[in-house]
C-alpha cells in the first residue's frame, strides 16, 4: 500500500493519534507498575501520586476522542484509515479502564492504612502485574508497528494471568478460612488480583483491536478463558 | 492499432458477492471499448443487478462514463468509436447492430453532470419525451407530467409554474427536472453521470433521497467522483482504473475491506 495520503495533513492526523495513544499506554504502564509497587512496598504517598496521575490518561482519552471525531468529520476516512481512527478510539478507552483500575489498586492501599497482609502473599499479585505489563507492553508494540502475529500473541498469553488469579483466589480464601481476622487486607488483595486480571483482558482487547485494524475482521478463534473461578466444580472442590 | 491477440486480460477482484436473491438485469461481458485505436475499455465483466444501485468509481479517465455511455449506445452517435463484446440487457444484447437505439434510450434511461433542461416549459420539458413514444389525451399526459415530477419529488415546487421556462429553475430543481423527464418515458435502468457535481449539499441530499426511491422500481448506475456519495447511495461498488474494471463487490465491503490494493489506495485517498 501507498504509505502517504495525498493530502499530507491527513497523515499527521493518523500519526497524532497514534502518538497520543502510545503516550497514554506509557502512561497506563506507569500506574499499573506504581500501584502495585505502593502495594508491595507499603508506599501509602505512591499510592496517593498514582490517584491523581489517574486524571492525566483521562485528558488522553478525551483528547484522543476529540482528535478522532474531528478526523472523521474533517477527512471522511475510509478503510484501513477509519479502522485505524476506530481503533485508536478503542484503545484509548481500554488504557483509560486500566487507569481506573490501578488507580482502584492504589486507593485499596491507602485504605489498608499500615495493615498490609505478609508479603509472601502478595508475591502472587506481583507475579501477575509482571505479566500483565508485559502483555501491555507486548500489545502496545504490536499497535505501533502495526504486528498482527505479536497481536496475536498476546491475545493468546491471557490464559497464564487467568490461572494465576484462579490461584491466587485460591490461597487466599485458605488464609481466611485460617483466621477471620485475615478477611479484610484478603479481600483487598483480591480486589487488586481481580483488577490486574482485567487490565489483562484489556490488554487483550487492544490485541483483537489492533487485529481488527489490519485485518479489517474479528479474531475467528474462540477466546482462551483460564480464570476458573466462577465455576462451580471449583466451589465444590474448596468447600 | 493493437491486435486484439495481444490484449492482456485483467484480473478483477469480485469481492463476495452473494448472488442468491439477486436477477442480472444488465450483463456486462468481455467488453472493450475503443475511441479510434485509444483502447478506453479493458474486457470489463459485470453484472448490474435488478433493482439495485451500482456505483463506478475511480480517477477521471478510467472508463467509467464511457462505461455508462455503451449501456444506452451514446456512443452511436460519434464516428469513430465501437464497442466489442457483449451487453445484454434483459438476455437481449444491446451491442447488437439491429438494435434499435431509440428504444434502447427509452428503456436506458440517462441524466448527466450538468442539468440539461429543454429551452421550453417545465410540462413540455416532461411531455416532449413522452410524446415521442406514446399518443396520450392531454388528460393523461397531465397525469403522466405530475406522476414524473412527483416521482422526482420537485411537484411541489413547480406545481403552481408549469408553464415556467425549465431553465428558470434553481441547478438542484433542474436536476430534478431532469430526472423527472427520464422517468417520465419508463424506462427501466437509469444511468446517472456525475448528477450532483454541480449541485448543493441540500440538493445533492435530495437527489440522494431520490435515487434510494427509484431503487424500488427501476435499476440505476451512478458514476461519481464523490466517495462518499458512493458509499452512501449504492449497493454495489465497482472500481476502475485505466480502462480496467479492477474490484467489484457489495459497498459496505468495497469501502471498509477492499480486496485489491488499488481499491484500497484510492478511496483512502493514497492515490498518486
Amino acid at each position: 500500500m501507498n504509505d502517504h495520503h495525498t493530502a499530507k495533513a491527513f497523515d499527521s492526523d493518523l500519526q497524532d493519534l497514534s502518538r497520543m495513544v502510545a503516550e497514554m499506554g506509557g502512561l497506563a504502564e506507569k500506574l499499573i507498575a506504581d500501584s502495585v509497587g505502593a502495594l508491595a512496598k507499603r508506599d501509602t504517598a505512591l499510592a496517593q501520586r498514582v490517584t491523581v496521575a489517574d486524571a492525566s490518561i483521562d485528558e488522553l482519552q478525551q483528547e484522543i476522542e476529540a482528535k478522532s471525531v474531528l478526523t472523521i468529520a474533517r477527512r471522511q476516512p475510509m478503510a484501513v484509515d477509519l479502522r485505524d481512527i476506530v481503533g485508536a478510539l478503542r484503545l484509548a478507552n481500554d488504557l483509560e479502564r486500566i487507569g481506573d483500575l490501578a488507580k482502584n489498586i492504589a486507593k485499596r492501599v491507602i485504605a489498608l492504612n499500615a495493615e498490609f497482609p505478609p508479603p509472601k502473599l502478595i508475591r502472587g499479585v506481583e507475579h501477575m502485574t509482571d505479566l500483565v505489563l508485559e502483555q501491555l507492553k507486548t500489545v502496545l508494540d504490536a499497535y505501533a508497528r502495526r504486528d498482527v502475529k505479536k497481536a496475536l500473541e498476546v491475545w493468546r498469553g491471557d490464559e497464564e494471568i487467568d490461572s494465576m488469579c484462579t490461584s491466587v483466589f485460591r490461597e487466599l480464601l485458605t488464609y481466611m478460612m485460617e483466621d477471620p481476622r485475615n478477611i479484610t487486607f484478603c479481600i483487598h488483595l483480591m480486589f487488586c488480583a481481580k483488577n490486574i486480571e482485567r487490565m489483562g483482558d484489556h490488554a487483550t482487547n487492544i490485541a483483537e483491536t489492533v487485529h481488527y485494524i489490519i485485518e479489517g475482521r474479528p479474531i475467528a478463534d474462540p477466546r482462551p478463558k483460564g480464570d476458573t473461578t466462577t465455576i462451580p466444580s471449583l466451589r465444590a472442590e474448596l468447600s | 492499432m493493437n491486435s486484439v491477440a495481444s490484449f492482456t486480460v485483467p484480473t478483477v477482484t469480485h469481492t463476495g458477492v452473494n448472488t442468491v436473491n439477486l436477477t442480472d438485469k444488465v450483463t456486462i461481458r468481455n467488453l472493450d471499448f475503443f475511441y479510434g485505436d485509444n483502447r478506453a475499455l479493458k474486457n470489463i465483466d459485470v453484472s448490474l443487478y435488478d433493482g439495485k444501485v451500482t456505483a463506478f468509481i475511480g480517477p477521471s479517465g478510467c472508463g467509467k462514463s464511457t462505461l455508462l455511455r455503451v449501456l444506452n449506445r451514446m456512443y452511436d452517435l460519434y464516428p469513430n468509436q465501437r464497442a466489442t463484446g457483449e451487453v445484454t440487457l434483459d438476455n437481449e444484447n444491446i451491442l447488437d447492430p439491429a438494435q434499435d437505439v431509440n428504444l434502447l434510450r427509452a428503456k436506458v434511461g440517462m441524466v448527466f453532470q450538468k442539468p440539461t433542461p429543454f429551452p421550453m416549459t417545465i410540462y413540455e420539458n416532461i411531455a416532449f419525451g413522452i410524446r415521442l413514444y406514446e399518443k396520450l389525451p392531454k388528460s393523461e399526459m397531465d397525469d403522466r407530467v405530475q406522476r414524473a415530477l412527483e416521482r422526482a419529488a420537485i411537484w411541489n415546487e413547480v406545481k403552481d409554474k408549469l408553464g415556467a421556462n425549465g431553465q428558470s429553475l434553481s441547478g438542484g430543481q433542474q436536476q430534478r427536472l431532469c430526472i423527472a423527464r427520464t422517468v417520465a418515458v419508463r424506462p427501466e435502468v437509469i444511468l446517472l453521470d456525475e448528477p450532483c457535481s454541480a449541485l448543493d449539499p441540500i440538493s445533492t441530499a435530495k437527489i440522494e433521497e431520490l435515487i434510494d426511491e427509484l431503487k424500488e422500481d427501476y435499476t440505476l448506475v451512478i458514476v461519481t467522483h464523490n466517495m462518499q456519495q458512493a458509499a452512501r447511495v449504492s449497493d454495489f461498488t465497482a472500481f476502475m482504473y485505466l480502462g480496467e474494471l479492477v474490484e467489484f463487490g457489495e459497498t459496505s465491503k468495497i469501502f471498509t475491506q477492499p480486496n485489491d490494493r488499488r481499491t484500497q489506495d484510492y478511496i483512502t485517498g493514497r492515490f498518486g
